[in-house]
């Protein structure tokens, strides 16, 4: 579906971003795409959407050079940035505008979607607050119906209970057809739902692997003391979190923002376990 | 066991559908919600349901109806039952009996509780 191969990006020239970066994702998908600040995660989904070009290599979208800018691939994809500007218009107005984009849409989704969110078309987009035009932008993202959804940081500005209602509608928008990439620090909010889970790492990919193959490898156990072999440990209500290889085959809870601190602390032994071959 | 974990969350959605069947919500013959439904209902990943439906299959606890739906097993609830009572037997009860050595609570004080 999406294939990265060799690619380099750099904003400065003495600054690479990516060197020789190789990423695959498959459709049927909810990729969580974790990594820390300024590793290049919105850089990777701009990509991703041609939005930004490489400086060399390849990043082929539904097998189009996604550079080319081909409409035939833009129809396919809906990108919920983190940061954006509502326009001053109301929402009615905005479908008219924008909804044609996107041959797919579902304008039956769309109205049960702002009924759900409980957003109205009395006033502007732009008067509108943060959350709400979060919420409408979800909502419209959502109802795009297109085969590749990509989202920055969907949860922040949603109240407590609209990040439930977000989960289950994007569970119900899910297909076996689509691929959801969603880049977030909140693993939380999303717990249960990304899976595979990818950790970008500066210029290399520690992690892009389901979450069935991760408790293949590793276990999450509580214990009373720190372990001698664990990866990583936290302190915790009646013990010690333990991030440590499964070399007893257990069966084990992925508990994301574990592993996600266990492989930036041990690069090296992430790479050797999962990706390379 | 020296540590604790928590189970996969297939295996939890395993427990939930069990629990339904020992509690005679679903019962033998009917369908359960789809994959789509039951993703929604909990807001987990869809394939996350699917291969907690494949190893429901697999103790033969549910079976599925091409185009039609996951339906409970005719003797599902007592596969359910027989694989429960192993875990209860395995784990649960070891953990009440080093319980009651801890609080000091004989058989007899066990006995009384159950019988009122």
């Amino acid at each position: 579906m999406i294939n990265i191969q060799d690619l380099n990006f750099h904003y400065k020239a003495n600054q690479p971003v990516y060197s020789g970066l190789n990423l695959e994702l498959h459709k049927g998908n909810i990729y969580g795409l974790l990594g820390e600040n300024g590793v290049g995660k919105t850089t990777l989904l701009k990509l991703i959407s041609g939005l930004l070009f490489p400086t060399k290599g390849q990043c082929s979208t539904f097998d189009f050079e996604a550079k080319k800018r081909y409409p035939e691939m833009l129809e396919k994809i809906y990108f919920l940035p983190e940061t954006y500007t509502l326009p001053k218009i109301k929402m009615s107005e905005y479908v008219k505008l924008y909804a044609s984009f996107y041959p797919k849409f579902d304008h039956n989704k769309l109205a049960e979607y702002v009924n759900i969110f409980g957003l109205s078309n009395t006033k502007k987009l732009s008067e509108f607050s943060h959350g709400q035009q979060k919420k409408w932008l979800l909502s419209f993202g959502l109802a795009t119906n297109t085969e590749l959804l990509m989202m920055d940081e969907p949860t922040n500005g949603l109240d407590i209970p609209s990040k439930g209602l977000f989960r289950q509608l994007l569970a119900g928008a899910m297909d076996d057809q689509k691929t959801i990439i969603i880049s977030t620090h909140q693993v939380r909010d999303l717990e249960n739902l990304i899976d595979p889970i990818i950790i970008l790492e500066y210029n290399q990919v520690l992690l892009n692997h389901s979450i069935d193959e991760i408790s293949q490898k590793l276990k999450f156990v509580l214990r009373e003391n720190q372990s001698q072999n664990a990866l990583y440990t936290e302190p915790a209500m009646g013990g010690f979190w333990c991030v440590e290889p499964n070399s007893d085959s257990v069966e084990s809870k992925v508990n994301i923002e574990l592993l996600f601190n266990a492989a930036v602390n041990n690069k090296e032994f992430f790479l050797k376990l999962f990706i390379q071959k | 066991m020296d540590y604790k974990t928590d189970k996969p969350i297939y295996l939890q959605i395993a427990d939930f559908v069990c629990e339904r069947v020992l509690q005679g919500i679903w019962k033998a013959d009917e369908r359960i919600p789809s994959v789509r439904e039951l993703s929604v209902t909990l807001a987990v990943n869809p394939n996350t349901i699917v291969k907690s439906f494949e190893y429901l299959e697999s103790k033969q606890i549910i079976f599925q109806k091409r185009g039609i739906g996951y339906f409970v097993e005719s003797n599902g609830l007592q596969r359910i039952r027989e694989m429960y009572k192993a875990e209860f037997f395995n784990e649960e009860l070891p953990n009440l009996f080093k319980k009651m050595k801890w609080l000091d609570i004989s058989m007899k004080e066990l006995m009384s509780h159950y019988y009122n």
